[in-house]
């Protein structure tokens, strides 16, 4: 599809969207570039697949705008919606129809000239692996066989955007790495905005990364930037109460943070019933083991391990959106 | 306009996909047959305009009751799915998606009328026939479903409950149905209205074979209508 060739693909400014009393996304600015693969993150609840629903021109924003290759979403809803290929999240497909169907309806929709219709269609399913199951009703579809319809008809008219909203949620192992391995290989000729709260996912895929927590924009860097970002090293430490039940978090945490160099103090795996684990992040250049030892030995509680780690994205990713979502998080790359 | 007739194939394919189509095919078959006939029997007489007329017991009846049965999936089951959220991220506005849903929709009505063809035909095939009476009644009963299936479809847009939007446009058509017949216990000055506004006193007119203009925009009217609030029910989507 021609569009002009320079400015981003995607850019937002001030966007803003409140239901009701609540502020789901306040005032996020971003853009994407051509031929870049961009991870969005955040927290569930962060406000992603608002973001996302705005810039697809399906939610109006409250306030701020979004503009697809230079082009007003909210003026043009309908010019702006052909450049671009969504596929919402758990792929909400017509159950009830084939997947040949559903391609061939996608491609009317998506106004793929009728003459280029039967190649657009066979181009999508080798791509997308879709081969043995065009005959098959789309219930009938595992969950990645499903992704890679919904991947198929985002793509079928060659958009110049591909939003996808959580493409891996739900799937084992090894679909997701089908999946992840498919979207690597489209990010090489098209622009891809990928949501998502699973981080190896991003740091094997994307080539930036902008992180939204509470509808705000905490973050816009690449991967690697982003996982050293501010913070010196990482200090893991394990540890349980003499006898009797495991200590209070809060507590404990509050003591930590009161440790001098530490820049934060985050939740992580324990070793096993009764333990709490912790990372936490030094400030640069400090050294807190010391005083962290002398913290936990002052609260009266076993010290079971306590070591330096580097820094890695989630840890950035945590520091940057905890209190938006405590229960979030618990992986450990 | 192209789109509107894809999303309208797709509605109707739909239905034939599913047991949707052939439980409303054989119901309004049968049971409008059988309203026909048996007067053909009990009274040895064919009386084609028991197929047209409303009343307490008629073909018309069964439109109220199956009618919104064909809508109440149309929107709301998408709106559940999540599959709306596709389709309104489709280069379609939402004037196509609701005419599409609309069409496919009188497409399936369409067809059960088209078969109840079968029952003037057996009757010429006994006797001569007033086509033109027939054509008029036939006029009637799409004309009739159509407002039905875009007040059903407008309910189906409002909602993300099935049941909701079943129940609510049966309500409604009931009301505008059976208010013809209600009219005498109304208050004197709400009467005239009642009597335009009934879905069954137009349907009466037409049904004598009198194609008379006011019925036929009495229709189109309330068609529109509940079209265009069907559209702004979809439009709050994006709200």
């Amino acid at each position: 599809m021609a569009t002009p060739a320079s400015g981003p693909v995607l850019e937002t400014r001030g966007l803003t969207k409140r239901f009701g009393g609540t502020l789901a996304v306040n005032g996020v600015s971003f853009q994407v570039q051509r031929g870049e693969i961009l991870g969005f993150l955040g927290p569930n609840g962060a406000g992603k697949t608002t973001t996302l629903r705005m810039a697809t021109g399906t939610l109006r924003p409250s306030a701020g705008e979004v503009r697809v290759a230079g082009l007003d979403v909210s003026a043009a809803p309908l010019e702006t919606r052909r450049r671009i290929g969504y596929l919402p999240e758990n792929a909400p497909l017509y159950d009830d129809m084939q997947v040949l169907d559903f391609l061939r309806l996608a491609a009317a929709l998506r106004e793929v000239p009728a003459r280029g219709r039967r190649a657009a269609i066979s181009a999508m399913v080798s791509r997308c692996g879709l081969a043995e199951v065009l005959g098959k009703d789309i219930r009938q579809l595992s969950k990645g066989y499903r992704q890679r319809v919904g991947l198929a008809q985002a793509m079928i008219h060659d958009p110049d955007l591909l939003i996808l909203d959580e493409p891996t949620s739900g799937l084992d192992p090894n679909q997701i790495a089908e999946i992840r391995t498919l979207i690597r290989e489209l990010g090489r000729e098209k622009t891809v905005i990928l949501s998502t709260h699973i981080l190896p996912e991003v740091q094997a895929t994307c080539d930036r990364i902008v992180i939204i927590a509470d509808g705000r924009l905490v973050a816009d860097d690449t991967p690697a930037a982003l996982a050293a970002r501010g913070s010196g090293p990482v200090v893991r430490l394990v540890v349980r109460a003499q006898a009797g039940p495991p200590p209070g978090l809060d507590e404990l945490r509050a003591r930590l943070s009161a440790v001098p160099g530490v820049a934060a103090v985050l939740p992580a795996d324990g070793e096993g019933e009764g333990s709490l684990g912790m990372r936490v992040q030094a400030a640069q250049g400090a050294d807190p083991r010391p005083g962290l030892f002398a913290a936990v030995v002052a609260a009266g509680l076993v010290l079971l391990d306590l070591h330096r780690e580097s820094a890695t994205l989630e840890d950035t990713f945590r520091r940057l959106t905890l209190g938006a979502d405590e229960s979030e998080g618990g992986r450990h790359a | 306009m192209r789109k509107v007739a894809v999303l309208a194939r797709r509605e109707l394919r739909a239905y034939f996909d599913s047991p949707v189509a052939y439980i409303v095919l054989v119901v309004f078959l049968l049971l409008s047959g059988w309203l026909v006939f048996s007067t053909l029997f009990l009274l040895g007489e064919a009386d084609l305009r028991q197929l047209f007329t409303p009343g307490l017991l008629s073909p018309a009846l069964l439109l109220v009751i199956l009618a919104p049965a064909i809508t109440m999936r149309l929107v709301a089951e998408e709106r559940k799915s999540g599959s709306l959220e596709l389709l309104c991220s489709l280069p379609v506005s939402d004037w196509q998606v609701v005419l599409g849903k609309f069409l496919g929709a009188l497409g399936l009505a369409t067809v059960a009328l088209a078969l109840t063809l079968a029952y003037p035909l057996t009757v010429t095939w006994l006797g001569p026939l007033d086509w033109g009476g027939v054509l008029a009644g036939y006029l009637g009963l799409l004309l009739f479903s159509a407002a039905l299936l875009a007040i059903g479809l407008a309910c189906s847009a409002l909602t993300s409950n099935q049941i909701v939007a079943f129940i609510a446009a049966f309500g409604i058509s009931a009301v505008l149905y059976f208010v013809y017949w209600l009219q005498f216990f109304l208050p004197e000055w709400l009467a005239p209205a009642a009597d335009y506004l009934a879905l069954s006193g137009h349907l009466d007119n037409l049904a004598r074979g009198v194609i008379d203009l006011r019925d036929v925009t009495y229709y189109l009217t309330l068609t529109a209508g509940a079209l265009l609030l069907s559209e702004r029910a979809l439009a709050r989507q994006h709200a």
